[in-house]
């Protein structure tokens, strides 16, 4: 049965936490990772592997440099 | 000592060992005469011949934010712990980013990360490696990111020398700072290397003691029942300074870093020269280098690593470089062998000896050993005068690297 929106949130927020220990509260669908988070890349790189193995969903480096928002990462793991 | 050579002095000291945390609680532990040995629970022991090891009292992974620890390889996490006491107990000196140095090294540098990242690559493929591997893994990496994390752009080096690498850092700090690159250099060894294969292969070459039904007694330098070292973890730090900026800036003084010997045997890639002339060569340098004489040089924190091979050519090279009257000590008896660590933490605590004037003891000596000269501390801390004194480090490597160290009261 596919996530909803809020259940990947909570996931992602465990994670951006878990790397960077930022709050996971502050983990909103807005959030540009790099312009208001302020994670670099090879963090995000970090984060899309977790993101792989919390979610099941592999993406690849063409894809994640794509994802610039929260939001896009939960749309990207729905699809 | 020659009066235009820039003096160098030691203000501020960092340890995280198999007895301690810190400084103090190791540096107490020492006094008491106790071990920081301990039997491994680990499955993988089931198929080592050894089964103990000195393990970290504290673990650097509970010390650091998560999102750091999990970025560092465990030898990185203990180095950025001693650096970061050691440049607090400096007094965080104020000294400009180009002449600020680090030289921090590593035996074997980020092995854990290597083995694990190996397992995780082959078991789950390359796109689920950390992109930290690399910097994780690589021996400058503990030098790097202490080095980062003061800002220093004098230099950022790691010399390696097996288990002669933290006391060799040191020496390379003490010529930066003679050579007028840097006034202010953080400087020691780091080793997290308790892993299976290590532990297998420290085993193959017969080096390391199976006194499975001991751990607290298996490190027993000079006694005639040594049957080889053991293994330890953790890192030691020291902020070496140039006496005219420490002075400039009311800095305590611990003592001064007075003289350096380098030498190489060319004997064995890991066997001892039986005659000692490698390690008397060092020795004897960094005497003269210090401008003392044999007789100044009141103490010998020792490289002894409880193998039967080199302990007693080690006691036999002292009395001949300095006199029989040297106290000589090995602390590896209560931390183990922290192989490039050692030179830190035995660097750290040679220096609180001359600061604190106590030697501490060397454990489980029972049936002391034949054709040793010189006096070996055992059991009680030993008293050291008043007045000026001066200590050696020793540290040798597999490969026949032999550094010693002198340090002087201030």
């Amino acid at each position: 049965m596919a996530l909803t929106e809020q259940e990947i949130l909570a996931g992602l927020g465990k994670i951006v936490n878990e790397i960077t220990g930022i709050p996971a509260a502050e983990v909103t669908p807005e959030k540009s990772f790099v312009d208001d988070l302020d994670i670099d890349s090879l963090s995000m790189v970090e984060i899309a592997v977790a993101a792989q193995d919390e979610f099941g969903v592999e993406i690849p480096d063409d894809q994640l440099k794509h994802l610039k928002t929260v939001k896009d990462v939960i749309s990207f793991i729905q699809s | 000592m020659s009066k235009d050579r820039v003096r160098v002095v030691v203000t501020g000291l960092g340890a995280t060992t198999p007895l301690g945390g810190d400084v103090a609680s190791t540096w107490s532990a020492l006094l008491e005469g106790r071990s920081g040995i301990r039997p491994l629970t680990e499955d993988w022991v089931d198929s080592v011949p050894v089964k103990f090891a000195g393990v970290a009292a504290v673990d650097p992974a509970e010390v650091l934010p998560r999102p750091e620890a999990r970025r560092l390889d465990r030898s990185e996490q203990f180095a950025l712990i001693a650096a970061r006491q050691a440049w607090q107990d400096a007094g965080a000196p104020e000294v400009p980013a180009e002449r600020l140095g680090v030289c921090v090294s590593s035996g074997i540098g980020g092995i854990g990360t290597t083995l694990s990242a190996y397992d995780t690559f082959k078991e789950r493929g390359w796109q689920r490696l950390s992109p930290f591997t690399v910097p994780m893994l690589m021996p400058n990496g503990p030098a790097a990111w202490v080095g980062l994390e003061l800002g220093a752009r004098a230099g950022v080096h790691a010399t390696v020398s097996a288990c002669a690498s933290g006391a060799e850092a040191i020496g390379y700090a003490l010529d930066m700072i003679r050579a007028g690159r840097a006034d202010v250099v953080v400087a020691g060894g780091t080793e997290a290397a308790i892993h299976p294969l290590n532990v297998a292969a420290f085993a193959a070459a017969r080096a390391m003691s199976t006194r499975n039904d001991e751990p607290e007694r298996a490190s027993r330098p000079w006694d005639r029942g040594r049957d080889g070292f053991v293994l330890g973890e953790g890192a030691g730090l020291i902020v070496l300074e140039s006496y005219e900026h420490a002075v400039a800036r009311g800095a305590r003084i611990y003592a001064e870093v007075a003289g350096l010997g380098l030498s190489a045997d060319s004997h064995h890639i890991t066997q001892p020269e039986p005659e000692g002339r490698g390690l008397i060569t060092a020795m004897t340098q960094a005497l003269t280098d210090a401008g003392l004489t044999g007789r100044d040089i009141l103490h010998v924190n020792a490289h002894a690593t409880s193998t039967p091979a080199g302990d007693v050519i080690e006691v036999q090279a002292v009395e001949k470089s300095f006199g029989s009257h040297v106290l000589v000590t090995s602390t590896k008896s209560m931390t183990g062998h922290l192989l490039g660590g050692a030179g830190g933490i035995e660097s750290v605590f040679t220096i609180k000896t001359l600061a604190e004037r106590l030697i501490p003891p060397t454990i489980n000596v029972d049936d002391l050993d034949d054709g040793i000269g010189v006096e070996i501390v055992c059991d009680k801390p030993r008293d050291l005068p008043e007045g000026q004194i001066a200590a050696v480090n020793n540290s040798f490597g597999f490969g026949g690297h032999n550094v010693a160290v002198a340090f002087t009261t201030v």
